[in-house]
């Protein structure tokens, strides 16, 4: 990897980081383009973002739990769920061609892209600020 | 049995696609479990930890996990959420969602057309 590529990366992941903290998406969703920009392949780069997303999702939380945010209970029901379907996930990302997996992902960022133009057009505060 | 059910489509769509499962956790909790907007972000942001750590330890079996890579980006988008959530309190995120919204859409017509 060049100087210059390492740069590139950390702006880029400093761009990602406040995008998420301004508006409640944008990590996950912007490290796989990131990270399959800088040469990996798509479940390479989904497997990374997950763990690049492990530190700010943790520090966010506990953040929120100090202001009395966060449900506890309801947040491991989920997690501990959500475990099955990233089984599922995970044997499917693994077995599909890549091609597939990143076209699957383009459609989500423009699924994404319009979920956030509607919030935007119908309400004047997209997503709740930070207490 | 709802969070169960609102948990299984996130894990599924985290590990499919690399994400940590907000974007369907969210209008979920709002939706279905009828949670309040601070409370279904901070919930969310929560069960991203157990769902996205599930994720790496699986992928990890797979050998697909950089940490190196994971490093370099997700060290800096810590410090830019730190700065992200102290800025969303002084300025309007309306043009700036827009502008946002259409970088994904170029980034998608990207990866699909690549």
């Amino acid at each position: 990897m060049s100087t210059s590529t390492i740069i590139l990366a950390v702006c880029l992941g400093l761009v990602a980081g406040m995008m998420s903290g301004l508006l409640g998406v944008g990590g996950g969703i912007l490290f796989v383009p990131l990270l399959v920009a800088l040469g990996l392949g798509q479940v390479e780069a989904a497997a990374t973002s997950l763990l690049a997303i492990i530190p700010t999702a943790a520090v966010g939380a506990l953040r929120q739990s100090r202001y009395g945010n966060l449900r506890v209970r309801a947040a491991l029901i989920i997690g501990v769920a959500s475990i099955v379907g990233v089984e599922v996930g995970v044997r499917i990302a693994t077995s599909v061609p890549e091609h597939v997996l990143r076209r699957l992902f383009g459609a989500l960022l423009i699924a994404v892209a319009v979920q956030l133009a509607w919030r935007a057009r119908t309400s004047k505060e997209s997503y709740p600020r930070p207490t | 049995m709802r969070l169960v059910a609102i948990g299984l489509v996130a894990g599924l769509f985290s590990a499919l696609f690399g994400v940590g499962g907000g974007i369907v956790i969210v209008p979920l909790l709002l939706g279905i479990a009828a949670f309040g907007a601070r409370e279904a972000t901070a919930t969310s942001l929560g069960a991203i930890v157990v769902t996205a750590t599930a994720g790496v330890a699986l992928y990890a079996l797979h050998d697909k996990v950089d940490p190196g890579y994971a490093a370099l980006v997700g060290i800096p988008a810590m410090a830019g959420a730190l700065i992200g959530t102290t800025a969303q309190q002084r300025i309007s995120t309306r043009v700036l969602t827009l502008a946002f919204a259409v970088f994904l859409t170029a980034v998608g017509v990207w990866l699909l057309a690549g």
